[in-house]
């Protein structure tokens, strides 16, 4: 579904990606992991097409499709969906107003009616319950006034709503204690399916005892330094990313 | 030059939708302004001679203040000077010596022209109940439904039939809110104005529509002065709304409006304007001068009076739309939202003067900017001695888009009773690449994007104006938004 070949990338004169390689498989769930820094927000902005970075050399092929090609509200049309770290306020226009907008100009683009408004009321109440959404959570103005909790679980909501292929969640467990965890971490376990790949970018481990990840990525410095299975996970909460640098210093000693 | 600058600039290209001329023969006064104009406008219109001197007056005390200081100064907009001599100030559609009786009289080609603005005055064909007065340059050219409504005994016409019909009406109030010495540009309408609407409604009736006018610009070089009235009677209710429009053209034109609004013993009035004059093509050129005196006078206790403007046309807006809180308990409200593209200029705000005791204003008001444009609130909040337990709350929310656009807010504030409670809020934000690419992540397109945050910023405003107008609103937003950020 997603293939990254030896992808660059910078912010002004900063490079921060450094040759990223990485294969996703629909069904797939990858954990992308590593120090402040290190390059993992970056990726994932890469991907969703912000503006601000600029990619120096690499591909990215998604679905068979050059992703770097394509402005980021189409390939939020392509199926592709970042849930924000941050997310935005939008004072005044409603989370089911402004779902309503995503998911008609998706539909549209993918040649499919727009769905009236009984109709996604009826779709969006079904993925309420998968993350606990309230009612009322949803008619205030989009993530005005919500709570870290509140607004990580819209953006869970979101994707459950938009139904993408290939989801990444950009460090979604930060800032959220146990109880608002589980429940982030329950809704994206109900969206698995051998349809959707998911990119899970995180700095603790914690959040991988909630979403078993099919397989775990390291990145240090802007590459990525080791792969493995949810045991590299372990391994990098029980020793920290210290050894890490260590064994890539040996390795290639002029990153340092 | 960013993806995001791009798509944006790219709506700008949008035309003025209403930028048609009418061709029409044309019954006008020659340029310039003297004695002799204003005693033809008021023999034109069968005036009498109380209403021919009420002019005079007025136009002498113009001459007066146009050789001292002139024009206001103040306000934050540039222009060059105007020449008052090279502007037509009478122009009438040709039609028979007394004028159409019915819809039936009226020149098709002018029903055409309202009908291609979206407005019928066919009342059968009318869907909504809106009575519709519709001014096309100088004149009210036909007013609906005024037999239903006069069962009621509501009287809803031309200035210039109530002049004639109702003058005692007239007398009473004509310059009742804003005196013929008020300031320059409400002089110059006094001693000119050719015509406008009026509308009583009497006691303890509640009008069942909305009334309405609209006003559209046609002839090169005129001037439009309208003048509209509005008397509430004790215990009744009017909801008002007013248009406007304009053909393109690359001169400025001159619109001087005044709307006095009476509101007696716990009587209500709603006013609402979608203001969409010709703003000028994208360097600046051409427009409409829109300089207007609205003020409304609670003048009984217990009532209220309510503006509600959205203000997307005109190359300039001077326009504070104002209440004067009289008699006890009443309520005075402004919303407003104004927004400014390519080289637009809007000084506009509130004045909201407390008189009477436990007197209630609310001021909610949001600009937006965009390309060159410059948005500025005024608004002045006055609290007199006698205004015991008084209270106001002022908003005033601007919005940046790109930054070559300016918006700047001017609160002031005069308070002589220490029991009043004034509150002020005030914010400027940016929409920023941050909100945009929220929004197109989740396949949103960045005009879209643009409009939503918009509806959004202006909806406390948006959501007081009638339901029909509203949607109008919200549309408008958008198309004048087209070329936004740079």
């Amino acid at each position: 579904m997603l293939e990254i070949r030896n992808l660059h990338a910078k912010v002004g004169n900063t490079e921060i990606l450094r040759g990223i390689d990485l294969t996703v498989h629909a069904g797939e769930v990858h954990a992308v992991m590593g120090p402040n820094g290190s390059g993992k927000s970056t990726l994932a902005h890469v991907l969703a097409g912000r503006e601000s970075y600029e990619v120096t050399a690499g591909e990215v092929i998604y679905e068979g499709k050059d992703l770097l090609k394509m402005p980021p509200e189409e390939r939020a049309r392509e199926g592709v969906f970042l849930a924000f770290q941050y997310p935005v306020e939008i004072p005044g226009v409603s989370t089911t107003y402004f779902l309503k907008a995503g998911v008609n100009a998706i539909r549209k683009h993918r040649g499919l009616e727009e769905l009236d408004a009984i109709d996604f009321l009826a779709m969006v109440k079904e993925k309420m319950k998968l993350v606990e959404m309230d009612q009322a959570l949803i008619n205030r103005p989009l993530n005005e006034g919500f709570s870290g909790g509140e607004k990580k679980r819209n953006e869970i909501f979101q994707m459950g709503v938009l139904d993408p292929k290939l989801a990444i969640l950009d460090e979604t467990d930060s800032g959220l204690d146990i109880d608002a965890l589980k429940i982030v971490a329950n809704g994206v376990n109900a969206f698995r399916s051998p349809a959707r790949a998911m990119l899970v970018i995180t700095h603790y481990q914690r959040l991988l005892n909630y979403i078993i990840p099919d397989y775990v990525h390291v990145i240090f410095d802007g590459r990525i330094v080791k792969s493995g299975g949810k045991a590299l996970a372990l391994e990098l909460e029980e020793k920290g990313y210290d050894w890490l640098k260590a064994e890539v210093e040996v390795a290639q000693p002029t990153i340092a | 030059m960013s993806n995001q600058s791009k798509t944006i600039e790219a709506l700008a290209n949008q035309e003025y939708k209403y930028g048609f001329v009418t061709d029409i023969e044309t019954d006008s006064a020659p340029r310039g302004l003297n004695e002799d104009i204003i005693r033809l406008i008021s023999s034109k219109k069968n005036e009498p001679q109380f209403m021919l001197d009420w002019r005079l007056k007025a136009y002498r005390h113009w001459v007066k203040m146009e050789k001292s200081e002139g024009e206001p100064k103040w306000a934050n907009v540039k222009y060059p000077p105007i020449d008052y001599q090279d502007i037509i100030y009478y122009s009438a559609p040709k039609q028979k010596a007394d004028g159409p009786k019915s819809l039936d009289e009226v020149d098709p080609k002018l029903l055409e022209t309202f009908e291609k603005l979206g407005i019928s005055l066919s009342e059968q064909k009318r869907l909504s109940g809106i009575a519709v007065d519709a001014v096309f340059d100088s004149v009210s050219v036909a007013t609906t439904f005024k037999e239903k409504l006069s069962e009621l005994g509501i009287i809803f016409c031309a200035f210039s039939e109530a002049v004639e019909n109702h003058p005692d009406l007239i007398k009473k109030y004509l310059g009742s809110v804003v005196p013929y010495t008020d300031n320059f540009f409400a002089t110059l309408n006094s001693a000119v104005f050719t015509d406008g609407s009026f509308c009583y409604i009497p006691k303890g009736v509640r009008c069942p529509m909305e009334l309405s006018t609209y006003f559209r610009i046609n002839q090169a070089d005129t001037g439009q002065f309208e003048r509209t009235l509005i008397i509430a009677d004790e215990g009744s209710y009017v909801s008002y709304l007013e248009g406007c429009t304009a053909p393109m053209r690359d001169t400025n034109q001159l619109h001087a409006a005044v709307v006095e609004l009476i509101a007696l013993d716990n009587a209500q009035i709603k006013y609402s304007t979608i203001q969409n004059w010709y703003p000028g093509d994208k360097e600046g050129k051409g427009g409409i001068y829109n300089f207007v005196t609205k003020r409304g006078k609670c003048v009984g206790k217990n009532s209220k009076i309510s503006w509600t403007q959205v203000e997307t046309g005109s190359a300039i807006t001077w326009k504070y739309p104002s209440c004067i809180l009289q008699g006890e308990n009443s309520i005075g409200e402004f919303y407003s939202v104004a927004l400014t593209n390519n080289y637009q200029q809007a000084d506009t705000g509130t004045k909201m003067i407390h008189l009477g005791k436990n007197t209630r204003s609310t001021i909610i008001s949001k600009g937006i900017s965009a390309g060159h444009g410059q948005n500025t609130y005024r608004g002045l909040v006055k609290i007199l001695k006698g205004a015991t337990g008084a209270r106001n709350y002022s908003q005033c929310d601007s919005l940046l888009l790109g930054d070559k656009c300016g918006a700047h807010t001017f609160p002031y504030l005069e308070v002589n009773n220490s029991t009043s409670q004034v509150e002020h809020e005030a914010s400027t934000s940016k929409i920023g690449e941050d909100q945009l690419f929220y929004c197109k992540q989740r396949g949103i397109s960045a005009e879209d994007a643009v409009n939503m945050i918009v509806n959004g910023f202006c909806k406390t405003v948006l959501r007081e104006l009638p339901m029909e107008f509203a949607v109008e609103a919200q549309k408008l937003l958008g198309v004048s938004l087209e070329g936004s950020v740079g």
